[in-house]
């Protein structure tokens, strides 16, 4: 009997999908607001975290959920260090987190009593972007020494975004990095994109993303 | 790297859809991959050749059918195929685009015997 065709017609990050969908009705039933942090290795997502916490806290009360591939808790010791709740989720060598692991994650923290939750993801500019959490935000930390090629060489990542940090901004008279080049490029993926550059080591620029942060939060926890 | 939660979520389709239609087994798997999907073919095919072993699914052929990325021009409105992931619009080059093909991710559908 020759085969015969059965059509299906499902996406097939379908099933992380509607985890996703669950993860952002349990931040939105608590009332906090989740935000999907995502950059190379070593573009400073603890950094700005911990900096983030420095400047929200005590207005906001965060909470944070560490994704490293290794089961290493040197990131999540340090946000514990600043009196913050942190969760670590190692994902077992792979490389993104995904709506799964987050919903195991998530349920450790103490969500009736926060106000916005720091998601760090793995470093990597690929795979994270495939694979909706259920956060609020998407964002991403590009940093100086990552070089002005990155949103031509990672587009999707950058398509997906709903806001970006340019970090190290310290670093820009060392480094041959052409911002008029890399702000085209991210103009012609995600037009209009809210960009804050900032520099971890300096402060310089947090207060404008914090204010920023503030209002946001503050905004989606009146509706 | 992530083509193996890819792969395992194709099977995971597959699967479901052929054990509904009372398969005995899978023979072909169709799917609808848009080119500005960040997916490599070889990738999924070689992770498929080891989970879908001892399923209804061993040794089906998995099909891909890439879809053009085609965009549209915002500022002068005309439609165009990229070959690159990144590029402005051929008329005017302007930058602010929208994708209207191109993201595809799905099975399309499955070949079984009963």
């Amino acid at each position: 009997m020759p085969p015969t065709r059965v059509p299906v017609v499902e996406k097939i990050l379908d099933a992380n999908d509607q985890v996703a969908a669950l993860n952002r009705k349990f931040f939105d039933d608590h009332n906090v607001f989740a935000i999907n942090v995502m950059a190379s290795p070593g573009a400073g997502k603890t950094s700005f975290i911990l900096q983030t916490i420095q400047k929200l806290s005590p207005q906001l009360r965060i909470g944070v959920i560490e994704g490293d591939t290794a089961p290493v808790t040197i990131d999540a010791d340090k946000v514990s260090a600043l009196g913050m709740p942190a969760v670590q989720i190692n994902t077992g060598g792979d490389c993104h987190l995904d709506a799964v692991m987050l919903n195991a994650g998530m349920q450790s923290l103490p969500m009736g009593e926060l106000d916005l939750v720091l998601i760090e993801n793995v470093g990597n500019l690929i795979c994270p972007a495939a694979f909706k959490l259920g956060s609020h935000l998407n964002l991403l930390i590009a940093s100086i020494p990552e070089g002005d090629d990155k949103p031509y060489k990672y587009p999707n990542i950058y398509r997906g975004l709903d806001v970006l940090i340019i970090n190290k901004t310290d670093l820009l008279p060392y480094i041959d990095f052409n911002m008029h080049y890399f702000q085209q490029g991210v103009e012609m993926l995600n037009p209009g994109l809210t960009t804050f550059p900032i520099s971890c080591k300096t402060g310089q620029g947090l207060d404008a993303w914090s204010d920023w942060m503030i209002k946001t939060v503050q905004h989606n926890q009146r509706k | 790297m992530h083509e193996l939660a890819v792969t395992e979520s194709i099977l995971e389709i597959a699967q479901r859809h052929a054990v509904q239609a009372d398969a005995k087994r899978v023979t072909d798997i169709y799917l609808v991959i848009g080119k500005l999907s960040s997916i490599v073919d070889e990738s999924v095919q070689f992770y498929w050749n080891m989970i879908a072993a001892n399923t209804l699914c061993q040794d089906a052929s998995l099909h891909f059918q890439r879809i053009p990325a085609r965009m549209r021009c915002l500022n002068c409105q005309v439609e165009f195929e990229i070959s690159e992931a990144l590029s402005p619009c051929i008329q005017c080059q302007g930058y602010h685009l929208q994708i209207i093909t191109g993201e595809e991710f799905y099975v399309e559908s499955i070949a079984i015997e009963k």
